[in-house]
């Protein structure tokens, strides 16, 4: 099977009449990190938390690793690891008792070995015997992560992982995410830093007002929507654009003291170099020339704008 | 969400447990020296001051006839305050996100939870039992059926523990329910005195109260003396036990104050 999750036609409305989810459908590949990206309030948590079993889903199922998370919600629910957006930590634990706490809770019999591992790796281990209470911020972020890895889950949720965090946590976050994908741990994870799913993500999942409105490989979809922009500023403005440059998608700009030329970033030939000699030729003199890549964001914005 | 029939999740059930214990252990001092002190000021003012001045009730010497009621009122406050507390505490702090996301069911919760504050009931009860012993001289007749009572007692009183611990949003609502009901219930339902002592009346509005049936049947397994029938008060302990469970069942199914 190569869909480690699978969510079908997935609903939600709470008490209040607020549906926050509309019929989602979306497969999880195993293996890979999935960004979930959408603005507060789009759902990504409501998502999460029903396939991990705390919020009930009003309409649709979710399958982990085959498993129905309603029906079969042992089987399911071992596989999934949880670190939640907000840090909810108990204060007079040990890290060592909470972490090992975890573990037994997700039916896991006691393995020190594992524990110890997971808290090395995320620099734990020096407060093993500290109070939670006694932590930084940082440090319990760190404590809630260590939990979600006490059970050894096949799919991880990070919601929200990285807000609040500092560079350190992150940078350390970051290569985690990377060692658990190595290690075969599937990884979902919702960020509105979009740089964030830039950097980690294989796929790319758009969320707005409870309805997922795109899925795409990132390699693709910065492709399909990532343009370079050359603005080269006039030195005496234009009526139109010149006849013989026909060939190339131009648009006059700023009152036609701008031209501005639209190119792929992914095939070899832009065309910019034929393009400046086109136009020493036509006479047309520019000023100054500065380029842009549109980056995830401006796809975001643009996709949001687009449906609202 | 049912119990699979396949499956156990026993390292669920024994980490909650042990969370749970752990908590108690934590506060040891005041989770046990004030039950402990609290018991032996009762047995000062009624038993030793106020009780030489009182009669034999059905044959049984007043200091040693207030024990049983003693230990019930413990007994009752504790088991509630405990399974109360025990699951308040992480719906109020949103640690309960982990018991939900795990993949344990709802009988191994609340045996997690209940089976814990029942536990450190149990314990109590044993505590000021022994506390007791050093004030007064007593036998215990039925010493198995008085261990029925115990644990039968605790287990309800802590399932009824649980749903308050559920029921309330706020610290207040935690407390209310055994500062309003359960308290008062328990001092008028016979610790200190016999129904038989009360007028008229008031003695059929007493065995209104379930606390009466509880302190009548445990005190009987100490003296074999009792307000009410023993078959009485263990029916009583059942229906309470089993609409305590109907209680849960319902509060899980529905998600009912826990999930949205």
């Amino acid at each position: 099977m190569s869909h480690i999750l699978s969510i079908q036609q997935l609903g939600k409305t709470y008490a209040s009449g607020f549906e926050a989810l509309k019929n989602v459908d979306l497969d999880i590949r195993r293996g890979e990190i999935f960004a979930l990206l959408g603005p507060n309030g789009a759902g990504k948590t409501t998502l999460i938390s029903i396939v991990c079993g705390i919020v009930n889903a009003s309409a649709g199922r979710v399958l982990a690793d085959g498993h129905d998370i309603a029906r079969e919600f042992r089987a399911a629910r071992e596989k999934i690891g949880l670190v939640p957006q907000e840090l909810l930590t108990d204060a007079f634990e040990s890290v060592w008792a909470t972490v090992s706490f975890s573990r037994g809770l997700f039916g896991k019999p006691r393995d020190d070995a594992h524990i110890e591992k997971v808290l090395r790796e995320l620099s734990l281990w020096d407060k093993r015997h500290e109070k939670i209470m006694a932590l930084s911020g940082g440090m319990k972020r760190r404590v809630m992560i260590a939990k979600a890895l006490s059970h050894e889950p096949k799919i991880l949720f990070l919601d929200e992982p990285t807000a609040g965090v500092d560079v350190e946590l992150r940078r350390d976050m970051w290569a985690m995410v990377r060692r658990l994908r190595d290690d075969g741990v599937t990884i979902i994870l919702t960020t509105h830093y979009i740089e964030e799913a830039e950097e980690m993500a294989d796929r790319i999942g758009v969320i707005h007002k409870g309805e997922l409105i795109l899925v795409e490989e990132k390699a693709a979809l910065m492709a399909k929507l990532g343009r370079k922009q050359l603005t080269l500023h006039l030195q005496q403005p234009l009526n139109e654009v010149p006849q013989g440059l026909n060939g190339y998608t131009l648009e006059l700009a700023d009152d036609g003291h701008a031209l501005v030329y639209t190119f792929d970033t992914q095939t070899e030939q832009t065309g910019i170099g034929a393009l400046l000699r086109r136009l020493n030729e036509l006479g047309v003199d520019f000023k100054s020339l500065q380029s842009s890549e549109s980056s995830l964001e401006d796809i975001f914005v643009n996709l949001v704008r687009s449906r609202s | 969400m049912a119990a699979s029939p396949m499956h156990f999740n026993i390292h669920g059930v024994r980490a909650i447990y042990r969370f749970e214990m752990a908590r108690w252990f934590r506060t040891l001092l005041s989770s046990i020296a004030s039950p402990v002190i609290s018991t032996s000021l009762y047995f000062v003012v009624f038993g030793a001051a106020i009780g030489s001045r009182m009669g034999d009730i059905g044959g049984v010497p007043y200091g040693a006839f207030i024990i049983p009621g003693l230990v019930m009122l413990t007994l009752l406050t504790e088991s509630i305050s405990n399974a109360a507390f025990g699951i308040f505490m992480p719906k109020w702090s949103g640690t309960i996100y982990e018991v939900l996301s795990a993949p344990v069911s709802t009988a191994e919760i609340v045996i997690g939870y209940v089976g814990a504050a029942a536990t450190k009931s149990v314990l109590l009860g044993c505590l000021i039992l022994a506390t007791a012993r050093v004030f007064v001289p007593y036998g215990i007749e039925h010493p198995l059926w008085m261990l029925a009572f115990l644990v039968l007692t605790a287990v309800s009183f802590s399932l009824f523990g649980f749903i308050i611990g559920i029921w309330a949003e706020s610290w207040e609502k935690l407390q209310i329910v055994p500062l309003m009901i359960v308290t008062p219930l328990a001092f008028l339902g016979g610790s200190f005195y016999s129904i038989e002592m009360l007028p008229g009346i008031w003695r059929e509005i007493a065995l209104f109260n379930p606390v009466v049936y509880l302190i009548s049947g445990f005190r009987w397994s100490f003296y074999g003396v009792s307000d009410v029938g023993v078959g009485m008060s263990l029916a009583m302990i059942g229906i309470f036990l089993a609409l305590c469970l109907g209680g849960i069942t319902w509060i899980f199914r529905s998600g009912y104050k826990i999930k949205r």
